[in-house]
């Protein structure tokens, strides 16, 4: 299973969530959110940004709850809270953004 | 009351039954279980830090660990009283907490 | 969920010739959803886990020392460290990171959150507990 970006394949496990993090471009983000059914706006990236910082930071991908409070405190109420951030990654904003981030899988989540 | 440690690995390999030891308090039971066992024969490197322990710490090994490596009871240290898995289970509901040490 | 109960996490291993202390750092990130009162406790070769400037390029594993800086954004704010296990290793506190949280009820001020601690208080800490985890 894999994605193809301009030619080039980036292989993913069975839930789409990239096999080799280092692989990882803002034009494979775009494929895995067209992939996703998500139309990445200023907000998505600023999500998929913030995650890919936590994660260099910290070496793991927060929980929902965590980035949501991380966002609200970085970005603002309005877009920190439950019910945006699930309008904009329906399929829940850790587990859709990370996968678009290409990072793993939120610790926590099954 | 107080805490029920276990300890399932040999004094001889680790260091994990003298740290159990050392942070037992009075009222805790320490029970040795699997090759933890052997810690609690007499006459070994360890026999010293049994015997000044908190006497008000209860020392015991599982009979059925002691059994499997032909360890006579004969050979268990003063002050360690050896049970089965009945008291084992008994340990573990009198006590308000169990630590394993690992 | 009913009540409130204290969980304290024992880690007495080092961090990267076992897997027991990433497993316990990833029950913790995930037991922290639960909203117990969690402490960690950190003795014996479990002190090693926290020293500062641990590089695993070379070895192949992934650096987690990185994530117990993060507990904090997970409410998870007592990290006991035992003085005289540093002290056996020839370390003192400031051969560990620095682990800090943010304090939502003292104006988001950071706290740290490494408490360094007596033997014989760690033996107090661990008879403070509802259940106590070891790794």
């Amino acid at each position: 299973m894999a994605y193809d970006v301009n030619g080039a394949t980036i292989e993913h496990d069975e839930e789409g969530y990239i096999t080799n993090l280092s692989e990882w471009s803002k034009e494979l983000a775009d494929v895995i959110a067209t992939a996703e059914a998500v139309d990445m706006g200023e907000e998505h990236w600023a999500v998929v940004n913030f995650l890919r910082d936590y994660y260099e930071e910290y070496q793991i991908a927060p929980a929902v709850r965590v980035l949501i409070k991380s966002i609200k405190k970085s970005m603002g109420p309005e877009v920190g809270n439950n019910k945006y951030m699930y309008e904009l990654f329906p399929y829940g904003p850790a587990k859709q953004a990370c996968k678009i981030a290409g990072l793993p899988k939120p610790t926590g989540c099954v | 009351m107080g805490t029920l440690h276990t300890v399932n690995k040999s004094p001889f390999q680790n260091q994990t039954l003298l740290s159990c030891l050392a942070h037992a308090k009075a009222g805790d039971a320490v029970l040795m279980i699997e090759d933890g066992v052997y810690g609690g024969t007499t006459g070994t490197a360890v026999s010293d830090a049994l015997s000044k322990t908190d006497s008000d710490v209860s020392l015991y090994v599982l009979g059925a660990d002691l059994a499997a490596r032909g360890i006579d009871a004969g050979r268990v240290a003063e002050g360690v009283t050896s049970v089965d898995y009945e008291g084992f289970v008994d340990l573990a509901a009198t006590h308000d907490r169990v630590q394993n040490w690992l | 969920m009913s009540e409130v109960k204290k969980f304290l996490y024992v880690n007495r291993k080092a961090p990267y010739g076992t897997i027991y202390a990433q497993e316990s750092l990833e029950v913790v990130l995930i037991g922290a959803a639960f909203d117990q009162d969690v402490s960690l406790a950190f003795l014996d070769d479990g002190v090693f886990q926290l020293t500062k400037g641990q590089d695993t390029k070379e070895i192949g594993l992934k650096n987690f020392s990185a994530t117990y800086r993060a507990l904090g954004d997970y409410e998870v704010t007592k990290l006991y460290v035992e003085k005289e296990s540093l002290e056996e290793r020839g370390l003192s506190l400031d051969d560990l990171q620095n682990i800090e949280y943010e304090d939502e009820d003292d104006d988001y001020a950071e706290k740290p959150s490494i408490r360094l601690v007596s033997r014989a208080e760690m033996a107090e800490v661990m008879a403070d507990q509802d259940v106590v985890l070891s790794f």
